[in-house]
């Protein structure tokens, strides 16, 4: 079947890439009206100019974040119509009220907070780009309430061969949601605030505009401990929400074949041979496991040989175990640069409080590349989440490779696939571009021709009735 | 009226605003290659559709998502059936979204140009392919017993689907052009109308050589006379006044004018269509109806009503975001993009 192959590899492909641009949206957005808060209430012109400065990342970030999300409305119809024809009653609700409540608010108050400046009064121009944050929040609560039906499917009977919605209190409320939604909000938030604060060490290094990246980067520096410190703690409960609702995810994110001691102890790394269903050369944490899964010092963890005879009682013949090593590493990987962005954050703020932090160079140094941190940290959640799910599309429900478009071939979607991929890649060769131009321009106005003093044509005069 | 053909008539709204909105933007989107003579003349225009373009496409992100909970059958068998026409759509509406944010960010000729190129064909293929989408709809598809379509590359692309995206094109161009005289001032204002005066008889063409191929290649007028003969008499007597309001320069009258003609040809679909959704070419038993393509009571119900409470609130905002930059877009003032 290379039909299912190829459309995994698209929808893989173009929902991370999308994601790199998601996140960064929502805590830009939001940074971005602290910011432009701060100006109305401290009126200083400097805080206007951070506004400004930042907030043309986030405009350059928020065109590719639109661009790449259209794909992702039509895909699940392009490529998964069996899926969507199996889920659509349930799933297409929240996606229709994301775009009804949460895009058109983002795209029409954008438009006014980029061309408002001088047009509408401060306190309404503010407005717009908090309504603008409050957007990118909703969308992520409505997408996410659609993908945690995948996850863990409520709030639905099985009748004329789909799921049928009954109870969307139960969507809206689905545990697995109220997991998913703070994790990822801290997250993004994590995303923007290492963004700044990276472009600021850069900066700084650099000895330029001492005291605008100064700034900057104490408010992020803040805001990015403070998410650090939010997705431990909404991490620790994904996981909780795992042992009850996806425990073969949540045994192959430990590679754990056989059941565990109790109690159980946390894997660190591991050699995973899944030939023979074994892992050996484990380096282990005693107690945290249970820990992790439980929030206490006992319990038994099942492993994955067990649920794979439950599960083969419960759905028939067939092969239950997610891709282990994809699963266990991207677990690592991901709880790992969440150990990095508290430490590093934490060290940032007791470096600015004892007013060390220019000289600190090592430090800063550090700052550079933890930009990119949470972008990994975001991409491996997602792989972990959506691989350790398979071989499922819908938990329980449907198989992934039933849920494709029947009727659509290899060659269509290795054509998609290429193009995509291609203009993909386009799109951020010219976005780095302009983020390293904007980095090095600084936070000063632009100072443009003014092109309308040479044209000689200018009727001028003639304005509208209505004026 | 049951829940299911309300929701046909919302999504059909949703298309009809989608096409008389970004359908502006399109025209602007074409005139700064076939219009705008220098480097101002093309920001101003960018500039006149800088704040609204965005929200014009949540249009159709709406309509695509409200098809998808309302019509689950119905969005699973379009954008599969249509696979191709749909990729290249998206590689369209990506490079224009991105060109008006990014091409005022550099000062280099070889970057502008890559994206008024983006631009340029970003806003001509979307209305293309959405006049092939349309036409072929109501003329019918190759759709099997499991409500799978199956199109050749001639079911999509024949000369009646041709014509209807030409038809489109032709349409938004003008809308476009009338949208400029509204919006800007200067040599531009002037030249938009002429230009829309110097292509009055080849839209003329356009607009009557698709009534006849829809009457020949469809059971449109022969099912549905009573409505269609009356609706594209109004839209040929519509396109008659549009000479003599364009010469006296009655701007606003002339952007409502071909704003009405757009909405009209596209709600024709949508009537030519109901109470199917899709029309097989094979079987009239494999039809995709709003009956049976549509959710269940429950959600449908729940649908009704976020929309009863949210089209109101969106409508205010969007309205009110036109009011603020009413203003005509000027030379003289500071552009944005
Ligand atoms: C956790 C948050 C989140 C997730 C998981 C997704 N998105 Fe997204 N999406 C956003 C958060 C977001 C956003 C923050 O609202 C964006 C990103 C940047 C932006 O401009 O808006 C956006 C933009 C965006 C747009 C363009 C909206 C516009 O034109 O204004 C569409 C159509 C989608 N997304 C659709 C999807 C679909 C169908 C997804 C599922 C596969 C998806 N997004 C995953
Ligand atoms: C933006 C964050 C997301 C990322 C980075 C992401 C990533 C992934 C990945 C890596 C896969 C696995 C591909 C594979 O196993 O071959 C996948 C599968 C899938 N995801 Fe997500 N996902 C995200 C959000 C969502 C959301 C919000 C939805 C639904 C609303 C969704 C729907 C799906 C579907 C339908 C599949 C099945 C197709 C497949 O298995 O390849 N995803 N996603
Ligand atoms: C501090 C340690 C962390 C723990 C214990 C943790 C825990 C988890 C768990 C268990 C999941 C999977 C939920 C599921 O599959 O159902 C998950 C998903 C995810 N994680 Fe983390 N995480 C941590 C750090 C991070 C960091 C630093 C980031 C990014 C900055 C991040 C971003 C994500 C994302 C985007 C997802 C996918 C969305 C979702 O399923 O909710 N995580 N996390």
């Amino acid at each position: 079947m290379e039909e299912i192959i190829l459309a995994r590899i698209q929808f893989a492909s173009t929902t991370l890439f999308h994601f790199i641009f998601v996140p960064l949206s929502i805590g830009l957005a939001f940074i971005v009206a602290i910011m432009q808060t701060m100006y109305l209430i401290k009126k200083d012109e400097i805080y206007q100019k951070m506004t400004k400065f930042w907030g043309t990342f986030f405009l350059i970030n928020f065109a590719v974040g639109v661009v790449t999300g259209i794909i992702q409305e039509f895909q699940f119809g392009m490529n998964w119509s069996s899926y969507s024809r199996f889920v659509g009653d349930v799933f297409g609700a929240p996606l229709a009220i994301e775009a009804l409540l949460a895009f058109f608010m983002e795209s029409t108050f954008i438009g006014l907070w980029i061309f408002g400046w001088n047009k509408i009064p401060k306190k309404l121009h503010l407005a717009c780009i908090w309504l603008v944050s409050i957007g990118t929040i909703l969308s992520a609560f409505w997408i996410l309430a659609a993908n945690s039906f995948m996850q863990n499917p409520v709030g639905f009977t099985i009748q004329n061969g789909r799921a049928e919605m009954n109870d969307i209190l139960a969507v809206l409320t689905n545990p697995k949601l109220m997991v998913a939604f703070p994790h990822t909000i801290f997250a993004s938030f994590a995303t923007a605030a290492f963004f700044v604060v990276g472009v600021s060490a850069w900066n700084i290094l650099k000895k330029k505009d001492l005291l605008f990246f100064k700034k900057s980067m104490a408010i992020s520096l803040i805001l990015g401990l403070v998410s650090g410190l939010g997705i431990a703690f909404s991490g620790h409960s994904q996981a909780t929400y795992l042992m009850t609702a996806q425990p073969m995810k949540m045994a192959a994110a430990e590679a754990l074949w056989e059941d565990s001691d109790d109690p159980a102890a946390w894997t660190v790394i591991a050699n995973i041979d899944v030939e023979n269903k074994e892992s050996t050369a484990r380096l282990e944490i005693p107690y945290l496991l249970s820990y992790l899964a439980f929030s206490e010092f006992s319990g038994k963890v099942e492993g994955m040989n067990t649920l794979q005879e439950k599960f083969v009682q419960k759905f028939g013949e067939g092969d239950y175990i997610p891709p282990v090593k994809t699963t266990f590493w991207s677990f690592r990987i991901m709880a790992g640069t969440g150990g990095l962005l508290i430490v590093l954050s934490g060290l940032g703020l007791f470096l600015m409080w004892r007013g060390k932090i220019v000289e600190s160079t090592r430090y800063l140094k550090w700052l550079v590349p933890a930009i990119f941190f949470p972008l990994i940290g975001n991409s491996f959640g997602w792989i972990m989440s959506e691989i350790g799910r398979q071989p499922w599309v819908v938990n329980g429900l449907m198989l992934t490779s039933d849920g494709i478009s029947p009727n659509v071939s290899a060659g269509q979607i290795l054509f998609s696939l290429i193009s995509f991929s291609l203009i993909y890649t386009l799109l951020a060769i010219a976005m780095v571009y302009l983020f390293i131009r904007v980095i090095k321009q600084g936070p000063h106005e632009k100072v443009k021709e003014d092109v309308s003093a040479s044209d000689p044509f200018e009727m001028g005069g003639l304005q509208n009735a209505a004026e | 009226m049951q829940l299911s053909e309300l929701w046909f008539v919302l999504i059909a709204v949703l298309f009809v605003g989608f096409v008389f909105l970004e359908g502006f933007d399109f025209g602007v989107g074409m005139s700064t290659k076939l219009l705008a003579k220098n480097e101002l003349e093309k920001r101003m225009l960018i500039n006149s559709i800088g704040p609204f373009w965005d929200a014009n496409e949540v249009w159709l992100i709406t309509a695509g998502g409200a098809m998808f909970a309302a019509f689950p059958h119905w969005y699973a068998t379009l954008f599969s059936g249509y696979y191709l026409p749909f990729v290249v759509l998206l590689l369209a509406l990506i490079a224009r979204g991105v060109a008006f944010e990014f091409r005022g960010k550099v000062e280099s000729e070889r970057w502008t140009l890559t994206w008024d190129w983006s631009i340029f064909l970003g806003s001509l293929l979307p209305p293309f392919l959405l006049g092939v989408l349309f036409s072929s709809l109501i003329k019918g598809l190759p759709i099997d017993e499991n409500m799978n379509m199956h199109a050749g590359f001639l079911d999509i692309v024949n000369i009646y689907t041709v014509v209807g995206g030409i038809a489109f094109v032709t349409l938004t161009y003008l809308h476009g052009l009338m949208f400029i005289s509204l919006k800007t001032t200067g040599p531009l204002r002037e030249r938009s109308r002429q230009t829309a005066m110097k292509m009055y008889l080849l839209g003329g063409g356009v607009i009557i050589l698709f009534t006849v191929l829809t009457g020949l290649y469809t059971d449109a007028f022969s099912d549905k006379g009573i409505i269609f003969y009356p609706l594209y008499s109004v839209a040929i007597i519509l396109y008659l006044v549009l000479f003599p309001l364009l010469r006296h320069k009655k701007e606003g009258f002339s952007f409502t004018v071909t704003g009405l003609i757009l909405m009209i040809i596209t709600s024709s679909f949508f009537i030519g269509l109901f109470p199917n959704v899709m029309i097989s070419s094979t079987n009239l038993l494999n039809n995709l109806t709003v009956y049976n393509a549509a959710s269940g009571h429950y959600s449908l119900k729940l649908m009704t009503i976020v929309a009863a409470v949210m089209v109101p609130i969106v409508l205010g905002y969007t309205i009110w975001s036109y009011y603020i930059f009413r203003k005509r877009v000027t030379s003289k003032e500071h552009l944005e993009y």
